[in-house]
């Protein structure tokens, strides 16, 4: 039975897993903490430098080194820590001469939400920092059917919450003082078909600080927004027909939002789907999941295609193994 | 009455030649959130989809307009999505030009919401639209379509090339809207 070594390193988590058909055998992770303000990408990248090895020789020390392929996160994310992990991945699968498999961020999010619950052809929402995407599988690739035309809702989260004093990471801290909300307070509602915007409503957010409390302005934007997200999600269902609902990235830990698309799909009569939460914010075991899915279906990345790829989407990247 | 679909956001019923569409109650949504927008949907929606046939653009005639709930004629035909080629791309590039020759952006433009019965292409679901001569609403109109037919259909490029000729035939700086949706593809991704 393969086994494949996965390496994720996009953005603030740095984490190296082992897995094989069955189960993930090891995982190993080292989070990056800005010092002040938000992620600072050459920050993050230098984390990940001084950290992998350790992370890397921690997780093959559970399972041992028969492992038959290193696979690694190609892209989307911020160039200098996807450089970083590239560079890593290079060197292991040279030393250890095992072949080398470049794969998608996002689609890693999505297939570890198949593998972990009983989701088969889902509508996904992916949201994270500075992802935000409906995603569905139509021949032969994961399309885009919406995604915001600015910034992701992880990125609007944090950007209000340092705005209101709030230590990082912001969101955590904005669905807790949500709960102790009294009132909403009307904020902009923007959905484009199925993409949308959070900037707006983010600057509003701040603007709204100055005659609501704190707590009620949390509250009003995680319902605006979640609303937004759970709404596209829904349109996305209807034009293409599917009958299940799989959430991914790391904003799926919020309670909230996990509820708001249950109901949905409860009252669409599907099923909804959501991995436990250490699958469902950036993970080695997905890397290493995706990696072995590609493994399987024969597929390799050469040296030279091995780049890191910031803007990779994912519907540049061919499915053969559904 | 009985319902044929169950849209995004309403139920459609057919009553004879007429279709009630009724905005839903949603629960995952905060009832302020909620009553607010399907009210000002249906309203947006009655009001635009008349406004738009005025503009020659062909849509459902419109028989009565409550809080959450429209009734208008029934387009006995199927959705584009269903049937799309390069030459009825190029129809919809004629419709949508001539919609934004009139002011108006439709805001939920997919494959979905055009109907085609009778060898005419008719346009549905105004519940996203407004009023808007601006070039960014416009591109990102032209951009939600151009995502459907990549996500949706086979032949994306032939079909958004079609677009093109249509749209550019019935709407003057149809190059400067194409140059904005181009712009909005490279926003929204990873810096
Ligand atoms: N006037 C109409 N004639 C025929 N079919 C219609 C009409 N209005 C809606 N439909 C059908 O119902 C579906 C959903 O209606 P729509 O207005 O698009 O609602 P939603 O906002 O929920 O998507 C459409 O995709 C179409 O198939
Ligand atoms: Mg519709």
């Amino acid at each position: 039975m393969p086994k494949i070594l996965g390496l994720e390193g996009t953005a603030w988590n740095l984490s190296a897993a082992v897995v094989d058909e069955k189960d993930v055998i090891a995982e190993t992770t080292a989070t990056y903490m800005p010092t002040t303000g938000g992620i600072h990408p050459r920050e993050a990248a230098q984390h990940h430098a001084s950290h992998i090895a350790k992370v890397v020789k921690e997780t093959l020390k559970i399972c041992g080194k028969d492992i038959d392929a290193v696979a690694f996160s190609q892209g989307p994310g911020l160039g200098p820590c996807l450089r970083t992990v590239a560079t890593a991945a290079r060197a292991l699968a040279l030393s250890m001469e095992v072949p080398l498999i470049g794969v998608n961020h996002c689609i890693a999010h999505i297939e570890v939400g198949r593998w972990k619950t009983k989701a088969c052809d889902p509508v996904t929402l992916y949201v994270s920092g500075a992802n935000s995407q409906v995603l569905a599988y139509r021949a032969g690739r994961y399309r885009v059917f919406g995604e915001t035309l600015d910034i992701g809702i992880g990125n609007a989260l944090d950007k209000f919450a340092r705005f209101a004093g709030l230590p990082h990471p912001g969101g955590p801290k904005v669905e807790e003082l949500a709960k102790k909300a009294t009132r909403y307070t009307p904020l902009p509602y923007t959905v484009k078909g199925m993409d949308f915007s959070f900037s707006g409503l983010t600057t509003a957010a701040q603007e709204a600080l100055k005659s609501s409390t704190l707590q009620d302005v949390c509250h009003s934007f995680q319902e605006t927004a979640f609303a937004m997200l759970v709404e596209v999600t829904e349109r996305a269902v209807a034009h293409t027909g599917k009958n299940e609902v799989l959430l991914a990235g790391g904003v799926g830990a919020n309670v909230r939002l996990r509820e708001m698309l249950a109901l949905m799909c409860e009252d669409r009569g599907i099923e909804f789907y959501a991995p436990e939460k250490r699958f469902m914010g950036d993970n080695g075991a997905m890397i290493a999941y995706l990696g072995l899915l590609m493994y399987k279906s024969g597929y390799r990345t050469a040296i030279e295609d091995s780049k890191a790829n910031p803007n990779f989407r994912p519907d540049d990247a061919e499915v053969m193994w559904r | 009455m009985a319902i044929i679909a169950s849209g995004a956001e309403a139920v459609i019923a057919l009553e004879g030649n007429t279709i009630i569409k009724t905005r839903i109650q949603k629960r995952y949504r905060l009832k302020e959130i909620d009553e607010s927008l399907r009210r000002e949907r249906t309203r947006i929606e009655a009001k635009l989809i008349s406004e738009a046939r005025r503009c020659g653009v062909p849509t459902p005639i419109i028989r009565n307009v409550t809080d959450f709930e429209i009734k208008m004629e029934y387009i006995e035909g199927t959705a584009l999505k269903n049937i799309i080629t390069p030459q009825l791309a190029e129809k919809t590039g004629e419709l949508v030009g001539r919609l934004h020759t009139c002011g108006i952006v439709h805001g939920d433009l997919t494959t979905s919401n055009i109907m085609f019965k009778d060898g005419k292409l008719y346009l549905i679901d105004f519940g996203l639209a407004y009023l808007d001569k601006t070039l960014e609403a416009r591109g990102v109109d032209v951009h939600v379509l151009f995502q459907t037919f990549e996500s949706t259909h086979e032949n994306h490029e032939e079909l958004t090339e079609s677009f093109k000729k249509g749209y550019a035939r019935t709407f003057q700086g149809a190059e400067e809207v194409m140059e904005r949706v181009r712009e909005i593809e490279a926003r929204g991704r990873y810096a």
